[in-house]
């Protein structure tokens, strides 16, 4: 790693204020951040910890006028999101939380720190896409139609802090992982959401773009939400990432497979 | 219980493990916690393209950097010897190969990602890396060579420009048998022919490789610690031939060592670089590799392309065999290398059947990729591998049971010379085909097959055997077949006064539990608790010149070491003995610990004969000198012939591809026994490793000749949740004939026969579901893999 | 650089640290306690699990600012306060669950931790909680069975023994 200082400030404006210059870089749970500093793939003069802001430390229900939802502090870990949503409306959401990495990275890392980072094989970047949730920032609220903008890449401006996600509570829900063996992480992974409006499907790990909704899916399932609805479908391979683990074929495959799962699991 | 007149705790009993209770305290030795006084750090600024021709390397600006020591270059190593190889193989026309030169830092040519150009010495490690990046280096890229078949048909792009082609050898085995199996194959009512690879894996032991360099300016005397299975043999290679050292001032010290695989066998260029340079620098120089760095500096294993053919007649008596193998050397000669595709491989191509017609054809190849050499198994997974699928297939091909097939061409009567080169001295593979049957119970598989059937998942069963050569070697054969080295064992068995031992072996131990297993042998020779033997190794300044631990060599070798000396103990001791009860030596006995005097009632404990040795005031000091210690080497007569019988059932998710090892069976046949508990242990993990191999793992490169999987987010290690419980079995026991202990060696069992066994379940799987014309697929059998072999 | 108090194995350490240093680094440079391994650079192996408050984290993948203030555990601090074995450390050793014993601290740092949140997991459960622990030696056959002996389950009639 280059050498770099750390500081700890307690509160988010105090962050965005250490944030201010540019060489500076926000650390949350640091689980994919250190191994890229070990790289030296980035040398931040200092790394702004927000470890320290309580204010992004808490999870709970709330209501608004679209109905209820979670609201989740950024700096959550996964293990807690899984902890306090075992019981509930949303148990779909602990079992997400509670099978990313491992244990001792769940510990550590957050959901804000998954968010900012957008890899194309997480699995909260499709959780908050299928639920067409919200990603809150000290300075504004951003759709998740808006906020994933292809690898690595976010709405995030400069100097932008994760604070909130809001993540809207369906009738049923259900996440399919089908894990590339090396890194454990989605090789694909769907996100399937049935709202009293609608059904919304998001697919993770397939595609060079990042993140993605799958529209026709989502429209077979708005009128019949079975399996049998996707079957015909067929998942256009163009986009999909080819590499040692998978073919275009065989991630486009994987896409409708595990949709289908998703929707068997969540029925 | 032991049986009657055995000690506790004595051979056939699985004591727990001495060495845990660090391990498990987190009190351990590795290399990594050595730390000197004043010690600085070594960062390797290694290449990043395959291949190119190094125009210049500027340390000027980075020499002057804060806490940089110094930097060296391909340039302070010239007139140092080069990294040798430790094996010359005759090709097929009599002559010998091309062996190229392999520089400590790159001289004039990079020729793998990873190869180092520089060495930044530094007070911090971080330092020495800021320093690596200021380096100027200047490369020309030239195009990889990485294709085996394009690297010998183009010869005008080499890895080596002073060598005639990208061929290292082409090697013939039988080569007199060569027309004989050719008229054999045209002849033949049935040939059954498989092409295959043998995938390139990592050996990837959790200990990273360490290296710290200690000069005594003082006495002159230098000290490496390094994470090496063979202390001694890094000394002999390092010390006389890389940098003129003679061995009374150089000492190799391997403390607690993470695991090794074979890849801590090889002699590195980072562990001469440290002892140079400590000397240069007069400063101890510690390395520690990073995972990214094992990746591209550890040597790799396996990598083979294979043609085999198999010819039988109509009734599926096997008639001959014939392969064509291009097995992959990678950029440079490792230390050990061109013996794996050779006499570790073709030598066991008769595996456990009695086909009378063999030729092996082995061409190993330069590639601009991370020298290749011995993995677990090392050659002979390879030979397996290959053997077992052929015979699979013939079965499938002429509608035979593969188990009956098996069956029928077993050898059955030992000693057996094979027409590849060696004599089986003993072994019964119906017994333990017999017992694999009743542990994997194979007679419920249709039951079990049905079950997965209603879960919609296809079922398969994949039944293989194996034979492996252990016990390396006899040295004046190995000598022969080129060797540089002997292969024989020491050990040193010293007697205190108080009767305790410490036996000092040149054998190592990481992670085999030799410190609980070999006082098991020499405790029960004596007849005293084994906790009275403490065993040392590790240090060449402590331990007699030994060989080292691979081959699943160390009981049979080292073991056996260790009994020679040990008689020379009790027969001196036996006459200190009758000395003292005022009787004749021949009519000594030593048993529970005392000797006693045949058909008398006179007795004398052990300790007081070890107590008369030392305090020599009632002894024979006219027959026999005082002390007990004695020291043996050991040169074995012949390998030792392991064998077994495997099974595995996996499902395979017709949706996915992805393939699970619903259950693993093997019965292994090692001969006798001293630590069943750790014997289980090794065949574990040896399973562990070949499902790896078969399911996951993959060293990858691409056209560039970058290591695509390059570290654990791409090369994927089995996680405890990619296998099941294994049951394993190893009450089939013919002892070996020519050991004093009967032992054949266990290390390497369950990596050699287990790839077959999953491929063959999936292969089986496939076929019962339909998929009839899906006769192979190449490890990793990966999802991926699996779903586009029945979606083609 | 600066000073980074914290209490490890019950003992309270202060050091120095760098921004960078982590808190791998920390324990097994600065502090000496050279139990905790590092065995890759992508926080996958797991040799270097302890706890920190509680909780299993890689420990080369915190820096040891991050762990200032923090109650950290480590192997060197699992054994019974007279030196013995604890429960789950004789499991390993009564069950063969190590070999080399490079990945073995990180092991039983993870043991600790499942047994904390699942007092008797099933073999599944014991099997997926292993995701972030890597082993090259045991094929995890008797790592798996000696956890589920640590748990107070009986195991005698799991294959090959």
């Amino acid at each position: 790693m280059y050498e770099f200082d750390i500081e700890k400030p307690s509160t988010v404006e105090a962050a965005v204020a250490a944030l201010a210059d540019g060489d500076n870089m926000a650390l949350a749970g640091g689980q994919t951040l250190i191994p890229t500093l070990k790289q030296r793939l980035a040398a931040p003069e200092k790394l702004v910890s927000l470890s320290g802001i309580d204010s992004l430390k808490h999870i709970g229900m709330d209501s608004g006028p679209d109905g209820d939802f979670w609201r989740i502090g950024a700096g959550m870990t996964h293990a807690h999101v899984a902890l306090e949503t075992e019981d509930g409306n949303f148990t779909t959401l602990s079992r997400v939380a509670g099978n990313i990495g491992d244990p001792a990275v769940r510990n550590r890392g957050t959901i804000g720190g998954s968010l900012a980072n957008n890899d194309p094989s997480a699995d909260y970047p499709a959780v908050v896409l299928g639920l067409g949730g919200t990603v809150v920032t000290n300075r504004r609220e951003i759709q998740s139609g808006d906020y994933f903008q292809g690898l690595f890449e976010t709405a995030l401006e400069e100097g932008e802090i994760i604070t909130e996600v809001h993540l809207p509570v369906p009738e049923i829900s259900n996440y399919q992982k089908f894990v590339q063996p090396a890194s454990r992480f989605a090789l694909v992974g769907v996100f399937v959401a049935k709202f009293a409006d609608g059904v919304r499907v998001a697919v993770t790990g397939a595609s060079e773009d990042g993140v993605f909704r799958w529209s026709e899916a989502e429209t077979a399932l708005s009128g019949d939400f079975s399996a049998s609805a996707v079957e015909d479908l067929q998942m256009e391979d163009g986009h999909m990432i080819e590499d040692l683990h998978g073919t275009r074929a065989y991630r486009a495959h994987l896409v409708k497979v595990m949709t289908r799962r998703a929707i068997q699991a969540a029925v | 219980m032991p049986a009657d007149g055995a000690i506790e705790g004595g051979l056939g009993a699985s004591n727990k493990r001495r060495e845990d209770v660090r391990f498990l305290k987190g009190t351990g030795n590795y290399t990594d916690d050595i730390n000197m006084r004043g010690q600085a750090y070594v960062y390797f600024l290694r290449s990043e393209v395959a291949h190119g021709r190094l125009k210049s390397v500027d340390t000027t600006e980075a020499s002057a950097m804060d806490g940089v020591v110094r930097i060296f270059t391909g340039a302070d190593f010239e007139g140092v010897g080069g990294i040798p190889c430790g094996w010359q193989i005759t090709d097929r026309f009599g002559e010998v190969m091309q062996e190229p030169a392999h520089p400590v830092l790159a001289q004039g040519k990079v020729r793998h990602v990873g190869d180092p150009i520089a060495a930044v010495v530094a007070d911090t490690l971080e330092q020495a890396r800021d320093a690596a990046e200021a380096i100027e280096v200047d490369i020309e890229e030239l195009p990889a060579v990485i294709n085996m078949k394009d690297a010998l048909a183009d010869s005008s792009n080499k890895v080596h420009d002073d060598l005639t082609s990208n061929l290292c050898y082409d090697w013939g085995f039988v080569e007199e048998n060569r027309d004989a199996v050719d008229a054999a194959i045209k002849g033949a009512h049935h040939v059954t022919t498989l092409e295959l690879v043998n995938n390139r894996l990592i050996a990837n032991p959790m200990e990273p490789r360490v290296a710290v360099g200690d000069f005594n300016s003082g006495t002159g005397d230098h000290t490496l610690y390094t994470t090496s299975q063979n202390p001694h043999v890094i000394r002999l290679l390092m010390g006389a031939f890389v940098l003129g050292i003679p061995e009374h001032k150089l000492r190799v010290v391997s403390p607690d060592v993470g695991g090794g695989f074979g890849t801590k066998i090889f002699h590195y260029a980072e562990e001469a670089f440290c002892t140079f340079a400590a000397k240069a620098c007069d400063r101890p120089v510690k390395w520690t590799s990073t995972r990214s760095e094992a990746f591209v500096s550890d040597a790799h294993g396996r990598d083979h392309v294979t043609k085999i053919e198999l010819a039988l007649d109509k009734d599926g008596n096997f008639l001959a065999l014939r392969t064509d193998t291009h097995a992959n050397m990678g950029a440079y000669l490792s230390t050990f290398a061109p013996s794996v595709p050779t006499w570790l491989h073709g030598t066991l191509m008769a595996g456990n059947y009695k086909t009378p017609l063999i030729y092996v054809n082995v061409k190993a190849v330069f590639t601009n990729t991370v020298p290749v050499d011995a993995y677990r198994g090392a050659g002979r997974p390879e030979a397996t591998f290959q053997l077992e699928r052929v015979v699979d297939k013939a079965a499938r091909e002429m509608g035979m049971d593969p188990i009956a097939l098996r069956r029928q061409n077993f050898i059955t009567e030992f000693p057996y010379a094979t027409p590849v080169a060696v004599e089986y001295d003993t072994g019964d593979y119906e017994a333990t085909m017999a017992k694999l049957e009743d542990i994997a119970d194979l007679a419920g598989f249709e039951a079990r097959r049905e079950d997965s059937a209603n879960r919609g998942m296809l079922r398969g069963l994949g039944v293989n055997c194996y034979i492996e050569a252990c016990g390396i070697a006899p040295s004046n054969l190995v000598g022969q077949l080129g060797a540089r080295a002997g292969l024989y064992e020491s050990a040193t068995v010293r007697v205190n006064a108080t009767g305790g031992l410490v036996v000092m072996t040149g054998s190592h131990s990481h992670g085999q539990g030799h410190e609980t297993a070999f006082p098991q042998v020499i405790a029960d020779m004596i007849g005293i608790n084994p906790n009275m033997v403490e065993i040392v190794h590790g240090d060449t300044a402590k331990v007699p010149m030994g060989m080292g631990t691979y081959g699943s060599r160390s009981l049979a070798v080292g073991g056996s070491a260790m009994v020679k000396a040990t008689e020379k103990i009790i027969s001196k001791a036996k006459k200190i003995a009758a000395h003292l009860m005022e009787a004749s030596d021949a009519d000594i006995e030593l048993a529970n610990g005392e000797f006693s005097v045949a058909g008398t009632d006179k007795k004398v404990a052990w300790g007081d004969v070890t107590l008369a040795a030392y305090v020599p005031h009632n002894y024979p000091l006219e027959d026999i000198e005082p002390g007990l210690e004695e020291t043996a080497f050991y040169d074995p007569a012949n390998f030792t012939y392991p064998s077994g019988a495997y099974a595995c059932e996996v499902e395979v998710d017709p949706d996915t591809g992805k393939v699970t090892i619903a259950a693993f069976a093997a019965a292994d046949d090692f001969g006798n026994i001293v630590n069943p508990m750790i014997v289980d242990g090794q065949v574990h993990g040896g399973i562990g490793q070949g499902i790896g191999q078969a399911l996951l793992e993959q060293a990858s490169y691409n056209s560039d000749g970058q290591l695509v999987s390059g570290s654990y987010m791409d090369y994927a290690m089995p996680r405890a949740d990619d296998v099941p419980f294994y049951t394993v079995d190893h009450s089939c026991q013919t002892p070996c004939t020519h050991n004093p202990l009967g032992v054949k060696g266990c290390g390497e069992a369950g990596a050699i026969g287990s790839p077959p066994a999953v491929v063959n379940a999936v292969v089986d799987a496939l076929q019962r579901a339909g998929h009839d014309s899906i006769t192979h697929i190449d490890m990793p059998l990966s999802p991926s893999r699996v779903w586009s072999a029945m979606n083609s | 650089m600066t000073k980074v108090e914290m209490t490890v194995n019950g003992k309270a350490v202060a050091a120095d640290a760098e921004g960078r240093t982590l808190l791998s680094h920390f324990l097994r440079e600065e502090l000496k306690l050279t139990g905790t391994h590092v065995g890759c650079d992508t926080s996958q192996c797991g040799a270097c699990v302890v706890h920190v408050n509680g909780e299993a984290v890689k420990s080369c993948t915190m820096f040891a600012q991050e762990a200032a203030g923090a109650d950290v555990r480590t192997i060197e601090g699992m054994a019974e306060s007279d030196g013995s074995l604890s429960v789950i450390q004789q499991a390993f050793q009564d069950h063969h669950g190590l070999q080399c014993g490079f990945c073995t601290p990180g092991m039983v740092m993870s043991t600790a931790a499942l047994l904390s949140e699942n007092a008797k997991p099933t073999e599944t459960e014991v099997r997926e909680y292993l995701e972030g622990n890597i082993c090259r030696c045991t094929g995890y056959h008797n790592i798996v069975k000696a956890i589920m002996a640590a748990s107070g389950q009986d195991v005698s009639d799991i294959a090959a023994e």
